[in-house]
């Protein structure tokens, strides 16, 4: 019989607003000004502050031993739900009750100081965290196995490669033991093994009869290592619940209907020799879709204008998955083209990716020299429902990447 | 079930704000072991600087000292009056301007985990007081040179120790609050620091200033409210054996207000406490 750990009633965070003060922080000389200003103007009719939710009304309950995923897009109020559940803000309204102790884990490497050698810094890092020395000691030989930079336990990390730097920050958060855990997006660094290793070690942290409150954009991350969801969307909740169906709920709202992207156009892209700007998922007949079913065949056709003639023009489509892992890249033959609008397609019909989310990268380029490229220009989704295997069992869709694709033949040797 | 209750509520001032201090009291001891390690890192002289800036200091009051020809009480060098107020002056002027940074340049620490903020000044002030340790050795020196023998009352000097804490602490919690959110302070802090350099009896004595009949019996009051003037006063008089005055009503203004400054500090921060977070 599980208790609860966090009951969250009615949480309401607002922010007020400043509409003429661009400037993160205050002068005395601005207030002063203003105070002045508002003197002689009467009443302003527009009014220069305006009160934000970021949280309008949020209430749930997370059980000890849950790992609950908070999802949502930007400026949904997670990292507000979270901040405010690790103590950091307070509240506007409402009330949250905790049992146990809290660590949070907002960011990789929290008051590492660059000066201090890996050794000092994983006593700093760790104290911060809430360990006591005792901890950190005990704890010492585990936190650098697991960061893998024993040998330069003695260099000041600002010597460190960024790579090495985040794998020590998270070895020292992995190690800490509260009851309850709150992690916001860390796993969204490192190298595709680390952050596997990362994802395991906290399920393992989980089993240890944890509570963890995990937020991410990444649904295939949330939806591994959760056991609940949270779905928020503009400082409301909007579905609370177990997490195939709040990720479920949050592709339907955000990845349905969406078959095209708008891509991010580069600085001063007049000035370029030219730059892609709208990018369409379809399926093999060119219908566009948001999302294909697992073992049908796709295309992405891309938009783009050359400003000038393009001498040695290429334009590639990568394929990664949402972890950043690059799995395939396509280029076009290399070609002189004229001044004006064109669109390309790339057509996937000999490689059939496993259900989940991909990324999509567009680059593009002249004599081998790039002058556009963009990560997560569009994204692309293989849904479960099955296509081509509808009479068989697929045995586990989830053992790789890529659908088996060998033909087989079995041959009996005993007649 | 746990003891470890936590109650998050608007405006709610968890009741064991003071045992979350002493809880997070490791952090307290590994933030001062930080700035200690990291303070003279890849410098050439490293800690020689926690003696020789005072001792710079030292030498240019000492000349504008002479230059002026101010009062030495009898059988006193120049340079130990000097030194005995240069000391306290430079702990107090850097754990003020220190302090009252302190937030600002902790903000990543500040945005991203809880602690009780009370932490990152104390531990700031910690540290100038290890630097004031050491610049006594300065103290020392001079005192062996001149064969100066200190009497009984040395063994106060603590206790003005502890006044110039309080007074650097207290000031220092305010500004530093006030400083998240108004920068302007941070270009106050060096004005401050600066005046008051003059305004302290570093190069003179307060018996110059006390028994001078010129001055207005107001202006002197106004004198003795610069709580370093309390400060000063007391470690000259421990340090040179009661050969100089420690004009007790001024001394009193002096504590009075230091400890007024401290309170003051202390809630004011309190209050804003809550708000760094979002405003920083």
């Amino acid at each position: 019989m599980s208790s609860t750990v966090i009951k969250v009633e009615n949480l309401s965070k607002s922010y007020i607003l400043r509409h003429q003060n661009v400037e993160r922080y205050t002068a005395l000389r601005d207030v002063i000004t203003n105070k002045a200003k508002s003197i002689f103007k009467q009443k302003s009719s527009f009014p220069s502050k305006e009160k934000f939710w970021a949280l309008k009304d949020v209430s749930f309950e997370v059980k000890q031993g849950d790992r609950l995923g908070i999802i949502g897009r930007n400026g949904a109020g997670k990292s507000t739900l979270l901040k405010i559940l690790s103590r950091i803000v307070t509240p506007t309204i409402g009330r949250i009750t905790i049992d146990g102790r809290v660590a949070s884990l907002l960011e990789v490497g929290t008051g590492f100081h660059p000066e201090l050698t890996g050794r000092e810094n994983i006593f700093l890092n760790g104290s911060i965290l809430g360990m006591s020395k005792f901890e950190i000691k005990n704890k010492f030989d585990e936190i650098v196995a697991f960061s893998e930079i024993e040998n330069f336990l003695d260099t000041p990390v600002k010597r460190y490669s960024s790579g090495m730097y985040v794998r020590l920050a998270f070895a020292v958060a992995a190690h800490l033991e509260p009851d309850i855990l709150i992690v916001d997006e860390v796993l969204a660094v490192g190298d595709a093994a680390f952050q596997k290793k990362s994802l395991g070690k906290m399920k393992d942290v989980s089993g240890e009869g944890r509570t963890i409150i995990f937020v991410s954009h990444n649904m295939e991350a949330v939806q591994k290592l959760c056991t609940k969801g949270i779905f928020l969307d503009s400082g409301q909740l909007i579905q609370n619940g177990a997490i195939d169906s709040v990720v479920k709920k949050y592709l339907d709202v955000f990845a349905a209907g969406n078959s095209s992207y708008e891509i991010p156009l580069p600085e001063n892209h007049e000035q370029k020799p030219g730059y892609a700007y709208l990018l369409y998922f379809e399926d093999i007949a060119g219908n566009p879709i948001s999302e294909i079913p697992i073992g049908k065949f796709w295309q992405v056709r891309i938009k783009f204008t050359l400003n000038a003639k393009v001498s040695g023009f290429v334009i590639a489509l990568g394929v990664s998955t949402v972890f950043d892992m690059s799995l395939c890249t396509t280029w076009t033959p290399s070609e002189d083209l004229e001044k004006g609008d064109y669109e390309v397609v790339f057509k996937s019909d000999e490689i059939l990716f496993t259900e989940g989310q991909y990324k999509l990268v567009v680059g593009l380029s002249s004599e081998k020299i790039a002058f556009q490229y963009v990560e997560g220009a569009g994204y692309i989704t293989i849904s479960d429902v099955n296509a081509i295997y509808n009479d068989t069992q697929i045995v586990n869709t989830r053992s790789g990447m890529f659908i088996n694709q060998m033909k087989t033949t079995i041959t009996r040797l005993n007649k | 079930m746990s003891t470890n209750r936590i109650i998050i509520e608007p405006g709610s001032e968890s009741s064991n704000y003071w045992k979350d201090i002493w809880n997070y009291r490791g952090l307290f001891y590994f933030l001062a072991w930080r700035d200690i390690l990291v303070r003279y890192k890849q410098t050439a002289i490293g800690i020689l600087w926690s003696v020789l800036r005072p001792l710079l200091t030292i030498f240019v009051m000492w000349f504008i000292g002479w230059l002026f020809n101010s009062n030495v009480p009898e059988g006193v060098p120049r340079i130990l009056l000097v030194c005995a107020a240069t000391l306290p002056w430079q702990f107090f002027s850097s754990s003020f301007s220190e302090t009252s940074n302190s937030l600002v340049a902790n903000s990543n620490l500040l945005t991203k985990v809880y602690f009780p903020r009370l932490i990152v000044p104390a531990s700031t002030v910690i540290v100038c007081l290890i630097d004031f340790l050491i610049s006594f050795v300065i103290l020392i020196v001079i005192m062996i040179y001149y064969h100066y023998i200190p009497d009984i009352k040395m063994l106060l000097l603590p206790l003005f120790l502890l006044l110039a804490l309080i007074t650097s602490m207290g000031t220092g919690l305010y500004i530093a609050s006030l400083n998240v959110k108004y920068r302007d302070f941070r270009y106050v802090i060096p004005f401050i620091v600066q005046f008051g350099l003059y305004v302290s009896p570093i190069a003179f004595t307060s018996d110059s200033i006390y028994n001078n009949a010129k001055i207005p019996q107001l202006l002197k009051y106004v004198y003795s409210m610069n709580p370093m003037v309390g400060v000063i006063d007391g470690f000259r008089w421990c340090i040179l054996g009661g050969k100089t005055l420690l004009y007790l009503p001024g001394f009193i203004v002096s504590v009075v207000i230091s400890i007024l400054f401290l309170f003051i500090g202390v809630i004011y921060f309190r209050k804003m406490e809550k708000l760094f977070a979002d405003v920083i």
